[in-house]
């Protein structure tokens, strides 16, 4: 893929970015997001809002607010036309983002706001805009603009050897998912592939959030820990505190993205705000994450 | 065999033999296809690749699939000579292979047998099925009645409307028809949905995808069902005129039939192969579904292939009056054949195919799908251009039935408020003179407007 020579960052400013995040000592990278949870003898909330929803700023705000509520990280969503991964809540909020006109270049501006304030952020997009962009420019600019990695809900190790090779080269953390119909094999090759943590999706399905979380989400995390060190987090369907609580007692993170979604269409910051304080609160309450 | 159909193949003889044409192990044609597809469904793909491997090499398999072939859908399907047609193509002899007879009105049913057996063999009770003119979910729910399988069809809604008949036909066959409200609301949003449900049931689902697009190991596997069409044309056109024909050509949204004629033709450098892709308005005016002729590579529904994008990888909204070829996405083999040069594509208008739907219904009393209208509009260029002494082979992939409505409004015989019911009988009588539409109009045509034909 070509490198687009009006990128907004530069290789300068990507070393400048990291040697800030270095002197700041803040979000630094996705592990010492987790090493500092750890210390504080609990797991990790991480919340999912989409740039550009409903505005450009006004993603910024909801963000922030999510991290002003208790969120360790976040991930910022790149709106997509064909989100086949997504439920009806996020695809919704997609299809506004997309209408009033964000670009694929605005996540980069959200992510340098939200990093410039000490938030820790991931991006979390579906492959293809991060093709069209160019794999290694988007790796180069998303670590410019102080991003810690990106999640890959439909690109698996196997097509990912152009990602592998520019989150080496610019120091991003790869964020792969494992499922519970994933064998052990494939479990155990998706944790080799990724930094960071591994994402373990606890149900079949799509995103959404549920009234119950799928008791195949601590089998799975059981599994994972067969294979691989790394932070496990759980995501899909997660929507208040108690389940975050519930998760948490099993898994290094939870991992909360259409509730968070449906606070900010219905009552915006405040009410994200207030719901990732009440999950932030079910983490805490859970302590330690016990082996499943 | 029949001696009078011209042709010794069986249908499984397209999944037994190779094609000498694979792609890499893990399903890439050149830099195409592969797996772009959430983790969650690489078991299933992987059970389903493994499963199709064996069935390929059964004979149990293999007899079940040449029976029902053979006895249910109807194969053979004949070549027919156009011979009035043929005048209008630049006196070209015109070979027109009729997937238009096979039992459901399309090439459809050539995949749709064969995923069905092995959804069985994979003990799956329920199957999921997009559809887009309805064929392929016609096709679908027919094989789930036959073998008692659970079938819901994802419809895009502008596509229940256009092609209303196709829908009644599915619920007659006992398939759930679920219109999806989103996106565009044509195809692309119905494999959207598909996929959604796939995801969430694949543990008794089969996703029979309908097209040579998707992730590994649809587009092989899709492809070696359809290959029989390509095989039997050969025989069947080698018994007929003695000798190869120089030019084939098909219609291509996903590229189902077209991959399914072309693969027998591979190998033989004379033959020239011409995909015909919608051109919708035309192509400068941006609402078409061109996919190959004006879109890039990019990773879409499971596959890297061409794609209709804008600059961020947002996928363009494609546009063809033909619901089965309004696709932004194409098989990723296609894509490769082009980077190859072996086959070209080009864009053929809603009014160069409405043209030749109305000419091949006059001249030759057989009324195709608009669809397969396409690869006509784009035979008679063909014709025109390799000349009289020339032999074009065209797959004519599925009939008109379901397309009465359209074009009776295209050609002014209803408004549109009405259906085919209350079409007047005498109002291609009275609007235009002529029997015909005239010889020169061409495909390539961007301005060719429904004035200009002639009934």
């Amino acid at each position: 893929m070509s490198e687009r020579a009006s990128a907004p960052f530069g290789a300068a400013r990507s070393r400048r970015a990291a040697q800030d995040r270095a002197q700041r000592g803040s979000a630094g990278s996705v592990s010492d997001v987790f090493a500092r949870c750890a210390a504080e003898g609990r797991g990790a909330l991480v919340g999912y809002l989409p740039a550009g929803y409903p505005t450009v700023d006004g993603s910024v705000d909801l963000l922030t607010a999510a991290i002003e509520g208790g969120c360790d990280l976040v991930e910022v969503g790149i709106p997509y036309s064909d989100p086949v991964m997504d439920g009806p809540t996020i695809q919704a909020a997609a299809d506004t983002a997309l209408r009033a006109g964000f670009r694929v270049r605005d996540v980069l501006t959200v992510v340098e706001r939200i990093s410039a304030a000490g938030g820790a952020a991931v991006v979390m997009t579906y492959f293809n805009p991060v093709l069209r962009y160019g794999v290694d420019a988007f790796a180069r600019d998303l670590a410019a603009a102080g991003g810690l990695g990106v999640i890959t809900p439909d690109l698996i190790p196997d097509e990912a050897d152009e990602w592998l090779a520019a989150s080496t080269a610019h120091g991003l953390d790869r964020i792969f998912l494992v499922a519970p119909s994933s064998t052990e094999e494939r479990i155990a090759s998706t944790a080799a592939a990724s930094s960071g943590f591994l994402y373990a999706t606890s149900t079949m399905g799509v995103t959404g959030a549920r009234g119950t979380v799928d008791t195949a989400a601590a089998t799975v995390v059981a599994r994972c820990r067969t294979h691989t060190a790394l932070p496990i987090g759980v995501g899909l369907g997660v929507r208040s505190g108690e389940q975050a609580a519930e998760v948490a007692a099993f898994a290094d993170a939870v991992i909360v993205g259409s509730a968070l979604v449906a606070a900010a269409g219905s009552t915006g910051v405040d009410g994200v705000r207030a719901l990732a304080a009440e999950l932030a609160d079910g983490v805490r309450r859970a302590g330690v994450p016990q082996p499943a | 065999m029949t001696p009078s159909s011209g042709t010794t193949v069986q249908a499984g003889d397209g999944i037994a033999t190779p094609s000498g044409h694979e792609p890499d192990a893990r399903g890439h044609f050149g830099r195409y296809g592969g797996r772009f597809v959430p983790e969650a469904l690489v078991a299933a793909l992987d059970e389903l690749a493994a499963t199709y491997e064996k069935a390929r090499h059964d004979d149990d398999f293999l007899g079940e699939l040449n029976r029902l072939q053979r006895d249910y859908t109807g194969r053979p399907s004949p070549l027919t000579d156009a011979t009035r047609l043929s005048e209008h193509a630049g006196g070209a002899r015109i070979l027109l292979k009729r997937e238009d007879l096979n039992h459901t009105g399309s090439h459809k049913i050539n995949n749709v047998l064969g995923q069905a057996l092995l959804t069985r063999l994979m003990g799956k009770t329920r199957v999921i099925a997009e559809t887009g003119a309805g064929q392929h979910g016609v096709a679908t729910a027919t094989a789930c009645a036959l073998l008692g399988l659970e079938c819901v069809v994802y419809m895009g809604e502008v596509d229940t409307r256009r092609q209303a008949l196709n829908v009644a036909r599915m619920r007659l066959l006992g398939a759930r028809v679920v219109p999806v409200t989103h996106g565009s609301r044509t195809l692309k949003d119905a494999i959207n949905e598909a996929l959604r449900d796939w995801v969430t049931n694949v543990s008794t689902t089969h996703y029979l995808l309908g097209t040579v697009a998707g992730p590994h190991p649809f587009p092989t596997m899709v492809r070696d069902f359809h290959r029989v069409i390509g095989m039997e044309a050969r025989e069947q056109v080698l018994e007929r005129t003695g000798r190869l024909p120089d030019a084939i050509a098909a219609c291509v949204g996903g590229g189902s039939n077209a991959i399914g004629i072309f693969h027998a033709f591979l190998d033989d450098p004379g033959v020239r192969l011409v995909g015909f892709e919608p051109g919708g308005d035309g192509v400068e005016t941006g609402r078409h579904g061109a996919t190959l002729s004006e879109g890039s590579p990019g990773a879409l529904h499971g596959a890297l292939s061409y794609l209709l994008q804008d600059d961020d990888g947002q996928t363009a909204e494609s546009y063809s009056i033909s619901a089965g070829l309004d696709y932004p996405g194409v098989g990723p083999e296609h894509a490769l054949l082009k980077d190859l040069g072996r086959a070209q594509y080009r864009p053929v208008t809603d009014a160069a195919a409405m043209d030749a739907f109305a000419l091949l219904s006059r001249t030759e009393g057989i009324i195709p799908a608009i669809e397969s209208a396409h690869a006509i509009a784009g035979a008679l260029d063909l014709g025109r251009e390799l000349g009289p002494d020339a032999v074009i082979l065209v797959s004519l992939s599925g009939r008109g039935d379901k397309d009465v409505d359209t074009a009776a409004k295209w050609f002014g015989m209803i408004g549109a408020g009405e259906s085919a019911e209350d079409a007047d009988g005498t109002a291609i009588a009275q609007r235009s003179p002529a029997a015909e539409p005239s010889p020169g109009t061409s495909s390539a045509e961007p301005g060719a407007q429904t004035e200009g034909i002639q009934l």
